[in-house]
C-alpha cells in the first residue's frame, strides 16, 4: 500500500512538471505580457518603461531560461513573485484558499448527498411521477449554465425575495464575531455553494440511479431476495453499495475541481477566493500568480485522483486484494 | 432410486404464467401440473424458452417484472402460495424454501465476505446471536466440503473458484434445514469435473437432508445423473413426465425423442481422413503468458503460463479438436493462431508460412486463410451493422468491389441455409442458432482455408447444437476446410473431430485419433475429464 502511494506520488510529481511547462508555454504564446498591461495602465507606454519593467520581472531574457528559472523556484517550494500585487504568489494563495476550500467543499458535500439521495429515490420510484419529476429536476439542473443559474438565484432570492446575501464572504462594515460570523458567513454562502452545486447534483443523481437499477437486475439480488431478506435491507446493503462503486470515481473527479472549479461562480457572487484571483491575474496577464494557481489546481486533481483509487481499494474487496 | 415416500410435499395445479405482451407466445407457463414428492429429485427439463424455470421461480415469488402468474394454484403446507402475502413469503424464502442458481460468478455479492452472505440468511429470520451466525456458517461450509472452510467463510467471492462459489451457494441454501431445494441450472457454468463434484453433492445432501429437489436443467446428461423423476417441458407445457428410466430409456412423445437424439453420443469413428493429407497448419513450440496485477512497478505480480510449449499439425480436410475445462489455455491457442494474440514464441506455419512473426500488410494477406468463429452468437455481431455488412465487410476490406461481395453474401446466406434477404437486417431480428449461421457465414466470406471454431456451439441448445455441427461437417466437406474445434465439452468432440488434443494448465496432456482418445485413454487427466461426462453410465449400460 504504501509502496502504491509512493510509486503514485513519484508519478504525479512527473506529470505536474509537465503540466506546469505547458501552461507555460501556453500563457507565453498569448499575446501582451505583464509589463506591457502595467505600462498601459500606469499611462506610460513608452518602448523604453516598458523595457525597464521586463528587466526588472526577468521577461528580456530567453523563454526556456525563464522556464529553468521557474522550475528551480517550484522544486523548491517557491511559486514565485507576483510583481502586481508586490506580494509572494503563495502568500496570495494561501490567503484565498479557504473562502475557495469552504465554497467548493459545501457545495461537494451537498451535491453529493442530495444528488445520490435523489438517485435513491428516484431508483426505489422508477416510472412512477415523483421519478420522473425528480429526473426531470435533474435534466434541468444538468443543462443549465451555471452563470444563468447563478444570477437568476440572486436575482430570484437576493433581489426580489431578499431572503439571502447576494455577493460577498461576510458582511462589510458588521464586524461579527464568534458564531454571529459564523452564521453570516454561513448565510453568503447558501447561494453560491448550492449554484455551484447544481450540475454535479443532476450528474450524482443520474449515475445513482442508473446504476442501483442496473444492480438491482444482477443475480446476486436475486440470491438475496430468496434468502428471505427483507427488501429495505437488500436495497442497502447489496444494491445500494454495489451501486456506488461508480460514483465514488465521479465524486473523485468532482473534488479535484475543488481549487481551480469555481472560477464562474466566484465572480459572480463576488466570493474572495482563487478563482476570482485566478481570473484577475488573467485579465492583468499576471504569469506567475496564473501559474501559481495553475500549479495548485493541478496538484489538487492529481492528488484526489490518488485518493479516489486509495478509496477504491476500501470499497472494492476486488482491487484491494488482486 | 425412490424409496416409498411419495407424498407430495408441492403441488403445482394448472398453473398459467402470463408473458408482457409483444412475447413470442402468450404464456411462459402454459396449463402446468405436477407435485414434487418428499425425498426426490425431480428434473425439470427444457431448452432455452421451454418455461422450464418459470413455475420454480412462482414457487419463490422470484418472477421476472412483468411476468406475472394469471392462474392455477401453487400448494405447499396446505396453502396457495400465489396468494401469500409479502411477509408471508419472505418467511417461505430460505426457510421453507431455498433456490441455487445458475451462475455461481454472479449469484453471490462481490462485496461481501462469505461468512456474512451465509449469516444473513439467519439474520433474515432473526434466528441466532451474530457470533453463532458465523459459526454455523463454517459448519455450513465444512458440510459442503469446501477445502479449509474457516478461511474460506473470510474470503471474498471472487477468491474462489465457481464449484467452490456454487458450494458456498449451497451452503446458504441449508442452512435453515428447508424442505424444498430448488436448483436452477446449478451446473451448467461449471466445468465437468466440477460439475460431476457438485451434481454427487447434491445428491448426498438430498439424502441426509430428507429435502424434495427440484432441478431444472437443459442437459439430458445430468437428468440421467441425478434424477428420479423427469418432467420435459416445451412451449411452456409438459409434453411428457415419468420416472427417469422411463422418459430416457423409452421417450413417448416426439419431443423428447428429438432431444435425445440430438445429444451427441460418447463414442467417436475412426477418421476418415487419409494420414498421408499435406498439412496446412503446423505449430511448433508456442508459448503465452500473461502477467496480471503489480504492472511493471511490483514484483507480486502474477504469472499465468496460459499456452505452454504447444506443438500441433492440421492437415488439409481435418477437424482436430482442442478440448480442456476453463483456464486449459485452449481459447488462447486459438487466438494466437488467428493472431488475435501475439504468442511470446514459437512458430505457426499456414501452408507453409509462418503467421506468428508476419506484421503489416503481409499478416492482413495471411489472416484471410484462417478464420474464427466465436461462442457468443449474441456479442460476435455488431448489432448497429445490418448482417450483409457484417458477412461483405472482410471481402471489401481485402478490395473486392461492394456489388461483388454482396452478391458473395447472398451465397453464403444460402450455404448456411439463411434466407437471402437476411442481408438487410440486423443481428438481433435473429435467434441465438441463425446468428451462429451468420457467424459461420461471415467466416467463410474470406475463402480460408482454417477455421478456428472457439466453443461455437456452447451456447447453443442441444436441438439446435446438433444442425449447426452438421452444417459445420457439411461445409468441411463441400469447401474441404481444415477446422480447429476448440470446445469444452467432450460429447461435441467425439461427434465432430477427427483427432483431438486434450489440454490442462496450458499443455497438451494427451494427442490422438478421436476414438482411441474415448476408447482407451492414455493420460489420467484424460480418464477423469470422460469419467465425468454426465450421463456416461447409464449410456455404457445402454450400450451393454
Amino acid at each position: 500500500m504504501l509502496r502504491f502511494i509512493l510509486m503514485r506520488l513519484g508519478k504525479a510529481a512527473i506529470i505536474l512538471i509537465a503540466i506546469m511547462t505547458l501552461n507555460f508555454f501556453l500563457i507565453h504564446a498569448a499575446p501582451g505580457d505583464p509589463a506591457a498591461v502595467m505600462a498601459g495602465e500606469a499611462g506610460a507606454a513608452d518602448a523604453k518603461f516598458i523595457a525597464q519593467l521586463r528587466e526588472q520581472f526577468g521577461l528580456d531574457k530567453p523563454l526556456l531560461v525563464q522556464l529553468g528559472i521557474y522550475l528551480k523556484g517550484v522544486l523548491q517550494f517557491d511559486l514565485g513573485f507576483s510583481y502586481r500585487q508586490q506580494m509572494p504568489v503563495s502568500q496570495l494563495i494561501l490567503d484565498r484558499l479557504p473562502a475557495t476550500l469552504l465554497l467548493t467543499m459545501t457545495a461537494f458535500v451537498i451535491s453529493l448527498l442530495l444528488g445520490t439521495m435523489a438517485g435513491v429515490l428516484a431508483s426505489a420510484r422508477v416510472g412512477k411521477w415523483s421519478d420522473t419529476a425528480i429526473s426531470s429536476l435533474a435534466l434541468l439542473f444538468y443543462a443549465t449554465p451555471l452563470y444563468w443559474a447563478a444570477l437568476m438565484a440572486v436575482l430570484l432570492f437576493s433581489v426580489y425575495f431578499n431572503w439571502l446575501p447576494g455577493f460577498g464572504y461576510e458582511t462589510v462594515g458588521a464586524n461579527y464575531t464568534g458564531l454571529a460570523r459564523a452564521l453570516d458567513i454561513g448565510r453568503h454562502l447558501i447561494l453560491p455553494a448550492t449554484t455551484l452545486g447544481l450540475f454535479f447534483m443532476a450528474v450524482y443523481m443520474r449515475m445513482t440511479r442508473a446504476s442501483m437499477l442496473e444492480v438491482s437486475q444482477l443475480d446476486f439480488v436475486k440470491t438475496a431476495r430468496a434468502k428471505g431478506l427483507k427488501s429495505s435491507i437488500i436495497q442497502r446493503r447489496h444494491i445500494f453499495r454495489n451501486a456506488m462503486l461508480p460514483v465514488v470515481t465521479l465524486a473523485g473527479l468532482q473534488a479535484g475541481q475543488l481549487v481551480g472549479g469555481a472560477v464562474l461562480t466566484e465572480t459572480v457572487f463576488a466570493w474572495p477566493g482563487i478563482g476570482r484571483l485566478m481570473f484577475e491575474a488573467l485579465a492583468q496577464r499576471d504569469y506567475n500568480l496564473l501559474l501559481g494557481v495553475f500549479f495548485v489546481s493541478a496538484a489538487m486533481v492529481l492528488l484526489f485522483n490518488l485518493i479516489t483509487d486509495i478509496l477504491y481499494r476500501f470499497v472494492d474487496p476486488r482491487i484491494r486484494v488482486a | 432410486m425412490m424409496d416409498s415416500v411419495t407424498e407430495p410435499v408441492l403441488q403445482i395445479r394448472d398453473l398459467k404464467i402470463a408473458l408482457p405482451e409483444g412475447a413470442d407466445r402468450d404464456f411462459a407457463v402454459d396449463g402446468v401440473s405436477y407435485d414434487l414428492n418428499a425425498g426426490e429429485i425431480l428434473c425439470i427439463v427444457g431448452e432455452s424458452g421451454s418455461g422450464k424455470s418459470m413455475s420454480a421461480n412462482a414457487t419463490m415469488g422470484l418472477l421476472p417484472e412483468l411476468v406475472r402468474p394469471v392462474g392455477g394454484e401453487i400448494v405447499f403446507e396446505g396453502k396457495d402460495v400465489l396468494k401469500l402475502s409479502d411477509s408471508e413469503m419472505i418467511d417461505l424464502r430460505g426457510r421453507k424454501i431455498a433456490m441455487i442458481f445458475q451462475e455461481p460468478m454472479s449469484a453471490l455479492n462481490p462485496l461481501m465476505r462469505v461468512e456474512d452472505q451465509i449469516a444473513e440468511v439467519f439474520e433474515a429470520h432473526n434466528l441466532l446471536t451474530p457470533r453463532e451466525r458465523k459459526r454455523r456458517a463454517v459448519e455450513l461450509l465444512t458440510e459442503v466440503g469446501i477445502p479449509d472452510p474457516s478461511k474460506a467463510a473470510r474470503a471474498y467471492p471472487f477468491q474462489l473458484s465457481g464449484g467452490q462459489r456454487q458450494r458456498v451457494m449451497i451452503a446458504m441454501a441449508l442452512a435453515l434445514e428447508p424442505k424444498i431445494l430448488i436448483a436452477d441450472e446449478p451446473t451448467t457454468a461449471l466445468d465437468v469435473t466440477t460439475q460431476a463434484q457438485i451434481l454427487e453433492l447434491i445428491r448426498n445432501l438430498q439424502e441426509t437432508h430428507g429435502m424434495a429437489v427440484m432441478f431444472i436443467t437443459h442437459d439430458f446428461g445430468v437428468v440421467a445423473e441425478i434424477a428420479d423423476r423427469v418432467a420435459v417441458m416445451q412451449y411452456g407445457k409438459i409434453v411428457e413426465s415419468g420416472t427417469a428410466d422411463e422418459v430416457l430409456d423409452n421417450p413417448q412423445h416426439p419431443y423428447t425423442q428429438k432431444l435425445i437424439a440430438a445429444i451427441p453420443k460418447l463414442a467417436a469413428e475412426p477418421s476418415e481422413v487419409p494420414a498421408d493429407k499435406a498439412p496446412i497448419l503446423e505449430v511448433e513450440g508456442l508459448n503465452k503468458t500473461y502477467v496480471t496485477g503489480g504492472g511493471m512497478f511490483f514484483s507480486n505480480a502474477r504469472v499465468v503460463h496460459a499456452v505452454n510449449e504447444v506443438n500441433l499439425t492440421l492437415r488439409e480436410g481435418e477437424t482436430l479438436g482442442i478440448v480442456g475445462e476453463s483456464g486449459s489455455g485452449k481459447s488462447s491457442v486459438g487466438r494466437c493462431l488467428v493472431r488475435l494474440m501475439d504468442p511470446d514464441s514459437g512458430t505457426v506455419k499456414l501452408a507453409g508460412q509462418d503467421m506468428a512473426t508476419l506484421t503489416g500488410s503481409a499478416l492482413r494477406e495471411a489472416r484471410k486463410s484462417i478464420q474464427m468463429i466465436f461462442q457468443d452468437p449474441y456479442a460476435s455481431l455488431n448489432p448497429r451493422s445490418k448482417v450483409g455488412q457484417i458477412i461483405a465487410e472482410g471481402p471489401m476490406a481485402h478490395g473486392v468491389s461492394k456489388t461483388e461481395a454482396y452478391s458473395r453474401a447472398v451465397k453464403l446466406l444460402e450455404l448456411v441455409d439463411l434466407d437471402a434477404l437476411a442481408i438487410e437486417r440486423y443481428p438481433h431480428e435473429f435467434s441465438g442458432g441463425q446468428r451462429q449461421r451468420i457467424g459461420i457465414a461471415r467466416a467463410l466470406a474470406l475463402e480460408p482455408r482454417v477455421i478456428i471454431a472457439d466453443e461455437a456451439v456452447s451456447a447453443l441448445d442441444v436441438s439446435i447444437q446438433a444442425q449447426v455441427l452438421d452444417l459445420l461437417a457439411d461445409l468441411k466437406e463441400r469447401l474441404n476446410l481444415a477446422l480447429i474445434f476448440i470446445t469444452h465439452d467432450l460429447r461435441v468432440a467425439a461427434q465432430i473431430c477427427d483427432r483431438i488434443a486434450v489440454m490442462q494448465k496450458g499443455k497438451i496432456v494427451e494427442m490422438g485419433p478421436a476414438h482411441a482418445i474415448f476408447d482407451n485413454p492414455q493420460n489420467a487427466y484424460t480418464r477423469t475429464l470422460i469419467e465425468a461426462i454426465p450421463g456416461r453410465e447409464k449410456e455404457l449400460a445402454a450400450a451393454g
